[in-house]
């Protein structure tokens, strides 16, 4: 048995080694297919705990143009859910585990998702910042050693660019608009811009899972090296906007060619992934009220599937 | 324009209602279904709506007294299955309404043969769900029968001749009820027998009288636009 162990742990390596892709029914180490569910729960979760923030403003979206906007976007990230969940599938794990893990806080999702959506400029900022983020941090995914990851990631990243120009030009209606709604974008802006550099994880040097994760090509590039990506690609695109990034540090490195930017409040960071954030409670508990609400649709979906042989909902 | 005002504005309340459901859905496929059906009500009321002037003024500017919606569409949600009730009495509606404008001569018949596809989709849906709710548990069957039984009273009024439409309404409602009634007697449920329209003006959307939930639904869906008048977003 140990070297028949030995030996599947072998082709995994070289399979890792030459870049190919591991697919469900190959070997894996125990601690990879735990990472993964992890990692993709994490996300499934993030994308459907994401729908809050913004659904909060389809009913009060300003035009009709942007209202189909909206509610197509907030249609895409419960698709994404559903992809991701059903990658999950592929290791073992069903989405009513992944789904009760979350009910009860045993799993995360994105912090970002815990700060609240006050004006309608912020649904332009969560598409421009949040989402450019998620772009930046996710489009390595792509090539992630897991195939159906994988696969999942290629879809959904070719929709997350689409949200973060729909996200950028809202805000640019805004910043070429009223002085209040100016007003409305810059204060969205200084709000969510530290909050969207949290997204990154924590640095290099403090992160819990990174190491490993990239030696499985789960994980590409390092936390700080994404998060100085995603600074220098929003300097410019925050001058064409017209929009100041509320970091008085931030400025034009010659020697690095990458910007400076000042200190993370990790302090900040830490008590929002902790459950001290502005609305952890409202978002975990609207995810179980409308969980639990639902039980009995489930219930009934199932009770006439076993009658009449239909799959469930 | 009373038709694309009427047709138009049933859209877009609809829609602003299925809306509503965001995050709150209870299974992850029932928030693709109901935001992917309120995305195409609202393009219809898009097109429709800017038969008659700026789609904006129109659903931001109006006053309540304004709207033509018929009152069935601008009823709370209440529960999965209200929400239900509410899509299979309106959607074997309109895709009936739609699918006669489809084949007219009218100035609807474009968008009708487009919508019509759509529409299927959304009668199909509320079909296969008043199936599983009324013949899943006992639970979900009492609370089917709830649904329809409340919202009985508002199905009157679709069948009030819109001007500009050209179809035989007497024949709409004929085969309505026969397609409702054989859906309901398959999910194991009756079609309900009270009065079809209240005793004062329900039934009287088309003329711009509402229900009291519709007037808080259009504050909440017309403040931010008349927060900052003149502006583009």
């Amino acid at each position: 048995m140990a070297a028949d162990a030995e030996a599947y742990q072998t082709v995994f390596d070289a399979a890792l080694a030459a870049d190919e892709r591991i697919e469900p029914r190959d070997w894996m180490p125990d601690e990879y297919r735990a990472s993964l569910v992890r990692q993709m729960a994490q996300h499934a979760h993030s994308e459907i705990i994401g729908m809050q923030p913004e659904a909060n403003w389809i009913s009060r979206a300003p035009s009709l143009r942007r209202k189909a906007i909206l509610m197509a976007k907030v249609q895409d990230e419960a698709g994404h859910g559903l992809y991701l969940y059903s990658a999950a599938e592929t290791l073992g794990t069903s989405r009513d585990e992944l789904l009760d893990k979350l009910h009860s806080g045993r799993q995360k999702y994105s912090s970002i998702f815990n700060y609240p959506t006050l004006t309608w400029a912020d649904v332009g900022v969560i598409g421009w910042l949040v989402d450019g983020a998620a772009i930046t941090n996710q489009v390595p995914l792509c090539r992630c050693s897991y195939g159906p990851y994988a696969r999942a990631m290629v879809r959904i990243c070719k929709e997350e660019s689409f949200h973060q120009r729909q996200g950028f030009e809202l805000l640019l209606a805004l910043s070429r608009g009223t002085e209040a709604q100016r007003a409305m974008a810059q204060d969205a802006v200084d709000r969510w811009w530290w909050p969207s550099l949290m997204m990154f994880g924590p640095p290099d040097e403090a992160s819990a899972h990174s190491a490993q994760s990239m030696a499985w090509k789960i994980k590409r590039h390092s936390n700080d090296e994404l998060r100085q990506r995603f600074v220098d690609i929003c300097v410019p695109q925050a001058e064409a906007l017209g929009l100041t990034l509320p970091d008085p540090d931030l400025r034009w490195n010659e020697d690095r060619g990458h910007y400076d930017f000042g200190p993370i409040d990790w302090e900040e960071f830490r008590q929002v992934l902790r459950g001290n954030g502005p609305c952890n409670t409202q978002r975990i508990s609207q995810r179980r009220r409308a969980h639990e609400e639902g039980a009995w649709v489930r219930e009934a979906a199932a009770a006439y599937a076993a009658k009449h042989g239909e799959a469930g909902a | 324009m009373t038709a694309a005002l009427a047709l138009g504005d049933d859209a877009l309340v609809l829609s602003h209602r299925l809306g509503e459901w965001a995050g709150h859905a209870p299974v992850l496929e029932e928030e693709v279904a109901l935001a992917n059906i309120a995305l195409d009500l609202l393009g219809q009321a898009r097109v429709l709506l800017s038969l008659v002037g700026d789609e904006d003024e129109l659903a931001y500017l109006r006053e309540e007294r304004a709207f033509r919606n018929v009152q069935l569409v601008e009823q709370p949600n209440g529960d999965f299955a209200h929400t239900i009730a509410r899509q299979l009495y309106f959607s074997t509606y309109q895709q009936q309404l739609y699918d006669r404008l489809a084949r007219g001569d009218g100035p609807f018949a474009p968008l009708a043969a487009k919508a019509v596809k759509e529409v299927a989709y959304h009668r199909d849906h509320a079909e296969h769900w008043t199936l599983r709710l009324g013949d899943g548990t006992a639970e979900s069957h009492e609370r089917m029968r709830r649904g329809l039984e409340a919202l009985w009273r508002f199905t009157g009024e679709l069948f009030e001749p819109v001007e500009g439409c050209e179809v035989d309404w007497t024949a709409l409602h004929d085969e309505w009820l026969a397609r409702i009634t054989a859906v309901l007697d398959r999910a194991t449920l009756t079609v309900p027998e009270g009065p079809r329209r209240g005793a004062w003006a329900a039934g009287a959307g088309r003329q711009g009288v509402h229900t009291e939930p519709f007037g808080r639904m259009l504050a909440e869906m017309q403040h931010l636009h008349r927060s900052h008048p003149g502006a583009s977003w």
